[in-house]
C-alpha cells in the first residue's frame, strides 16, 4: 500500500490517549485553584469573604488531588504515560533547529522544521513546568512544615515558592495564547478535548509524527492483513 | 488498553520510512536535563535567594498601588497593606497617644518619642504566609517604659494598637506585651524604620507572626475587654504564636 498518497483533508488521527487527557485536565484545574488560593493566602487583600484558613485548605486540598491523580493515572497507564514522557525529553537535530530559528520565522515566516508528535517548543515548555512543580510541591511541604516546626522555616522557601508561581504563570500564557488564539496552532486543542486532530494540519506542523503514525499503522497491517 | 489509548508515533524507529521522510537524527534527553536543573536551581535558591534578596531591596514596594507589589521578591521582606499608599510620617506633626485604662493618658510628639529610653535586640521575624527574616535588628521602647509612664489601671487587661493605616488594628494582652522580647520599634537594622516597614513606629512581638506586630502605630489603647483585630475578623487566629497556630495541627 502507498502510504504518501494523499488523504481526505477532513481525516482525523489520534493524538492524545484517555489517560493524558485526563492528566491534562486535572492538571488544569488544580492549577487555577492552586493559584487562585495561593493568592488569596498570600495577598491578605484580596481574600475577600474567603478566610485564610479556607483558602489554604483548598490550597493544600488541589495539591493533594493533583498528586494522587498523577499516581493513579502512572499505576493504571503508566505505559503510555512513560512512553510520552520519552518522546517529550528527547530533542533532535530538527528540534535544535525549530528553538534557534524561531527569531527567522517570526521575523520573515520560514517555514519550521519538520517535527515529531511534540515540537521542540511543547518539549521545552512541558520540562520547565514539570521541573517548576516539583519545586512548588518541595516549597509547599517546607511552608506546611515549617508550620509546625519553626526548624524547617527556611528564608528563602516562600520567595522561591512565589518565584515558582511567576514563572508557571508565564507558561501557562503562553500555552494559552498557543492554544486558544494564536490562529495555526489552536487547532491543536481538539487533541485535548477529542483526542484526535485534523490531519492535514498534523501533517504541516508535525510531519515526522505522522510519517511514523502511518508507518506503525503499515506495519501493523502487514503483520495481521485483513482476512 | 483501548485503541484510542494506543497512539502510535513515538519516534523510537531510527530507518528511514517509505515516504521518503529524513530518518530520525541521534536524540538527546535535553528535556530531562531541563526538568532536572530546574529543579535543582529551584532546590538551591531556597538556600542562595535570601543571600541575594537581601542585597536588592525591592523596588516595587513603594510605587506599586495594588496589592500585586506585594508578590515581588525583594529584600527578604513582603510588604502587606490594607490601604494605599502607606502612611506618612512627618517629624513635626506626629503624635503617638497612650491612652485607654490609665492613671495618666498621654499624647507624644516625635522628639519626646525619640528621648525615651530604648533597648535593641536581634530577632526573626516570621510571616504566617510562610517567609521569615532571620536576625533582624530592631531599636525601641519596651512596654515597661511605656507603662511607669502612662500607669495602667488594675482593669486593664488588653492593649490596642491603631495603625495610622485606617481600620488596621491589633490588641494583645498585657502579659504578651510585656514579655521580654516585645518592643515599639523606632529602628530597624541601624536606621529608622522606612516606611513600608511602619514608620516612624511599630510594634514588634518576635514570638508572634507578623499581622499582630502592627506598623505605622498612631495610638496604644490599655482596655478590659478583648476584640479583634483586623486580620483576626478575616479568619486568622487571636494567639498568633509561630508554630503553634493558623493550621498548625
Amino acid at each position: 500500500m502507498d502510504t504518501a498518497r494523499p488523504r481526505p483533508r477532513r481525516e482525523r488521527i489520534p493524538r492524545f490517549s484517555v489517560a493524558e487527557r485526563l492528566l491534562h485536565w486535572v492538571l488544569a484545574i488544580a492549577f487555577f485553584v492552586l493559584l487562585w488560593t495561593g493568592f488569596l493566602m498570600s495577598v491578605p487583600a484580596l481574600s475577600g469573604d474567603v478566610t485564610r484558613p479556607v483558602a489554604k485548605a483548598w490550597h493544600i486540598d488541589a495539591a493533594i488531588a493533583l498528586a494522587v491523580a498523577f499516581v493513579l493515572l502512572l499505576l493504571v497507564q503508566g505505559k503510555v504515560l512513560a512512553r510520552t514522557i520519552s518522546q517529550l525529553e528527547r530533542f533532535d537535530r530538527d528540534d535544535w533547529r525549530w528553538l534557534v530559528e524561531i527569531p527567522r520565522r517570526v521575523m520573515f515566516g520560514t517555514p519550521a522544521p519538520p517535527q515529531g508528535r511534540f515540537n521542540a517548543g511543547q518539549k521545552l515548555n512541558t520540562a520547565l513546568v514539570s521541573g517548576l512543580m516539583v519545586v512548588s510541591y518541595i516549597t509547599g511541604f517546607l511552608l506546611w512544615l515549617g508550620e509546625r516546626n519553626t526548624t524547617y522555616r527556611f528564608a528563602g522557601t516562600f520567595g522561591v515558592h512565589n518565584d515558582v508561581m511567576w514563572c508557571l504563570m508565564v507558561l501557562v500564557a503562553g500555552h494559552l495564547y498557543m492554544a486558544l488564539l494564536n490562529p495555526p496552532t489552536r487547532a491543536a486543542m481538539a487533541g485535548m478535548l477529542r483526542g484526535s486532530v485534523d490531519r492535514a494540519w498534523a501533517l504541516r506542523h508535525h510531519p515526522k509524527w505522522v510519517a511514523e503514525v502511518d508507518r506503525t499503522a503499515a506495519a501493523k497491517r502487514a503483520a495481521d492483513p485483513p482476512e | 488498553m483501548s485503541d484510542e489509548d494506543q497512539i502510535p508515533g513515538d519516534g523510537s524507529d531510527p530507518d528511514t520510512g517509505p515516504d521518503g521522510l529524513p530518518s530520525r537524527p541521534r536524540e538527546f534527553r535535553i528535556g530531562r536535563a531541563a526538568f532536572l536543573a530546574t529543579v535543582a536551581a529551584g532546590v538551591g535558591g531556597i538556600f542562595v535567594a535570601p543571600i541575594l534578596s537581601r542585597m536588592f531591596s525591592n523596588p516595587f514596594s513603594e510605587i506599586l498601588p495594588s496589592s500585586l507589589g506585594d508578590l515581588i521578591p525583594g529584600d527578604g521582606w513582603v510588604i502587606y497593606n490594607v490601604q494605599n499608599p502607606f502612611p506618612t510620617f512627618h517629624p513635626a506633626t506626629y503624635q503617638l497617644t497612650v491612652a485607654g485604662l490609665v492613671e495618666r493618658p498621654v499624647t507624644l510628639n516625635w522628639r519626646q518619642i525619640t528621648a525615651l529610653s530604648g533597648e535593641e535586640q536581634t530577632s526573626t521575624f516570621h510571616c504566617v504566609t510562610g517567609w521569615t527574616v532571620d536576625r533582624v535588628r530592631w531599636e525601641g521602647i519596651r512596654a515597661q517604659t511605656l507603662m511607669k509612664l502612662v500607669r495602667p489601671l488594675p482593669s486593664a487587661q488588653y492593649v490596642t494598637f491603631q495603625s495610622m493605616e485606617s481600620p488596621y488594628v491589633d490588641q494583645l494582652s498585657i502579659d504578651e506585651f510585656t514579655l521580654p522580647d516585645v518592643m515599639i520599634a523606632r529602628q530597624m537594622d541601624g536606621a529608622p524604620i522606612s516606611r513600608p516597614h511602619g514608620a516612624p513606629l511599630r510594634l514588634i512581638i518576635p514570638d508572634m507572626y507578623g499581622y499582630k506586630n502592627v506598623k505605622w502605630l498612631k495610638s496604644i489603647t490599655f482596655v478590659a475587654a478583648e476584640s479583634l483585630g483586623y486580620r483576626e475578623q478575616r479568619g486568622y487566629d487571636v494567639d498568633a504564636w509561630v508554630g503553634k497556630s493558623n493550621g498548625y495541627g
